[in-house]
């Protein structure tokens, strides 16, 4: 089991290494002068050459790097061009409010996923499978952003169940910042549900067919306890995959439901970064969820090999 | 005497791909969901290759006398927007806009996952490199992509197009991978390679032909993210610019003025889903049909 794990640990580390490589380059890609952005376009040759020797530009491009690496292991990603508020209090202000949508997300998407996906399973071929089949295809076709803006037109604003927008912090009013983001979450999982139910009928279907079902049954267990012993947990390790791989979508998804429901999340940040060429905030941001997105898969990967004995023995990738 | 029976699969790949296609025939007559979503596909394709035939008004022809109007107003059907834009118009030219960056984002996928996964499940000292390449480009979710290449670039078309694209070579370089470490083990390849075929010609007369099937089910899986996906972006001003009729455009426009006109907001999401939907459906029952353990359709 350590060599899997070994193994997945060293990959990780060279996806990190090389990633970090890309946004170096990406970020030297960007257009414009950052020494001339920085002195205004009379400086003279000498400020610009001085403002480069600060940035450290005038340096090799292997020294730049290590500066930079440098840099973001410290957290010091420099200030947004902007507002010239250090990039590491915009990330420490929006971040959490990211991560909780998210969080939220998964958990009514995962609740819901695989409570449909086990009613699809128990009644196969009659009208709840279809129901609960229709409802994945809908959610996997219908755009969730789409769905965000008719929530909010016909639940928030017609129905007013919900708040249409707006967020309250959850450590002013835990209650309100629950009540502020189930709409965004639930929107969000959406797609995510869809996924996790299919896969979840499909490895029931599987499971239910398997030998030790049949025995179990045979020794006259209950159905509900057949269900929750061999089913269920042959399922969750169809979950935690799903969830490894969609996590990318989830993170999209965030930006766009943050964007809707005027959050002032993590993806806020970056969409207003982008638009206001506010480098070092999209740098920041960019560096940011791509190293989070590695941990993040390696830790599933491990919980996978955690729940799933027939991963550890394989061993390799 | 004794008769000889061969199994199936065996010398020819294009025995291989006509046998696929009547598989594939055989399997959609019975399966209505598949032929609906083959029908709705069909009727999506035709409408945006015809948009300037059947569009009444141009996608970004403005009429400040008449803006707002509902759907059913004479001459705009669907009505009209905050500039007086007939809404059915820009649908249909944003399905074409949609289907653009859907086909060339699938495109890059093939072009560059094929070759890839090809060489990386062939190749197996090659395998390691080209995993650690997808590991890092999977490690960039497609939105960063996206609003990296926004920055360096400026969104557009072609922008929205390429960020989808890289985000699903990963996936398609797996698919292939996957296809051609199963095909390379099969008896027909192991009897090509006795006979001192080479590696370049064994994958392209036995694995790229045997693979392709797999390759065009993968396609139908990117076609609807990239549709979903290229609606985002320019939903957010990551991808095509306005007044370009895009369906994601139309959406982020009609978000502004939506308690005016929420119909505004209705269409160009229905027609996003119905595009969807066709790709799903059709996509579930083409998998359904050339997957060779599927017997219950056959």
């Amino acid at each position: 089991m350590p060599r899997y794990l070994l193994t997945r640990l060293w990959q990780s580390a060279i996806t990190l290494i090389l990633a970090s490589i890309v946004v170096f380059v990406g970020v030297r890609q960007l257009p414009g002068d950052a020494a001339l952005a920085m002195a205004g376009e009379e400086a003279s040759p000498e400020r610009l050459a001085e403002i480069r020797m600060q940035l450290g530009l005038d340096q090799p491009l292997v020294g730049q790097y290590a500066t930079f690496v440098g840099n973001m292991l410290r957290g010091d990603f420099g200030a947004s061009t902007r507002t010239g508020t250090p990039v590491t209090e915009l990330v420490a202000a929006t971040l959490p409010v990211t991560l909780w949508l998210a969080a939220y997300a998964l958990i009514v998407a995962i609740f819901v996923g695989v409570m449909l996906g086990v009613l699809a399973e128990r009644f196969r071929g009659r009208w709840p499978e279809w129901i609960a089949n229709g409802l994945a295809l809908i959610g996997l076709s219908v755009p969730n952003f789409w769905l965000g803006i008719l929530a909010i037109l016909y639940l928030a604003v017609t129905l007013r169940l919900f708040p249409a927008s707006g967020y309250t912090p959850m450590g002013q009013d835990p209650l309100g910042s629950i009540r502020s983001l189930t709409l965004p979450a639930i929107i969000l999982g959406t797609s995510l549900a869809a996924v996790i139910m299919r896969q979840t009928r499909a490895s029931m279907i599987e499971t239910m067919k398997t030998d030790y079902v049949r025995t179990a049954r045979a020794k006259g267990l209950g159905s509900g306890r057949v269900l929750f012993r061999y089913g269920l947990r042959n399922s969750l390790i169809v979950v935690v995959t799903i969830v490894g791989l969609q996590l990318g979508g989830l993170i999209s998804g965030a930006v766009v439901t943050e964007r809707i429901f005027a959050l002032p999340g993590f993806g806020k940040l970056t969409l207003d970064a982008v638009f206001t060429r506010d480098y070092p905030v999209i740098q920041a941001v960019v560096l940011i969820i791509t190293v989070g997105y590695i941990l993040i898969n390696l830790a599933v990967d491990v919980l996978y090999s955690v729940i799933n004995p027939r991963i550890r023995v394989g061993g390799g990738s | 005497m004794a008769l000889i029976t061969t199994t199936e699969p065996t010398f020819k790949a294009d025995v291989e791909l006509g046998s696929a296609r009547g598989r594939i025939w055989r399997s959609l007559r019975h399966n209505p969901l598949g032929l609906a979503g083959g029908v709705l596909l069909a009727i999506v394709v035709l409408v945006a290759i015809l948009a300037p035939l059947i569009a009444p008004h141009g996608p970004t022809e403005v009429n400040f006398a008449a803006p707002f109007q509902s759907p059913g107003t004479v001459g705009y059907i669907l009505g009209t927007d905050d500039l007086g834009r007939d809404i059915f118009s820009r649908l249909i030219f944003g399905v074409q806009v949609s289907l653009q960056v859907g086909l060339l984002s699938v495109a890059l996928a093939v072009i560059v996952g094929t070759p890839l996964g090809l060489i990386a499940g062939y190749w197996r000292w090659l395998d390691g490199i080209i995993s650690r390449l997808t590991d890092v480009t999977l490690a960039f979710p497609f939105i960063i992509i996206a609003v990296g290449l926004a920055a360096i670039n400026g969104p557009s078309l072609g922008n929205a197009a390429l960020a989808l694209g890289i985000a699903q070579v990963p996936t398609m370089i797996r698919v292939v991978r996957g296809e051609t470490l199963r095909l390379r083990e099969t008896d027909f390849v192991l009897a090509a390679k006795a006979m001192d075929a080479s590696g370049l010609s064994i994958i392209f007369t036995h694995i790229l032909p045997n693979a392709g099937s797999a390759i065009i089910v993968q396609a139908t899986v990117i076609m609807p993210v990239a549709v979903i996906g290229e609606a985002l972006l320019s939903f957010l001003g990551l991808g095509i610019q306005p007044p370009t009729a895009s369906l994601g455009i139309m959406l982020s426009d009609a978000q502004q003025y939506i308690s005016r006109s929420p119909t505004a907001a209705i269409f160009p999401g229905i027609m996003i889903a119905a595009i969807c939907l066709g790709f799903n459906l059709f996509g579930d029952a083409l998998r359904d049909a050339l997957d060779p353990t599927n017997t219950r359709r056959k």
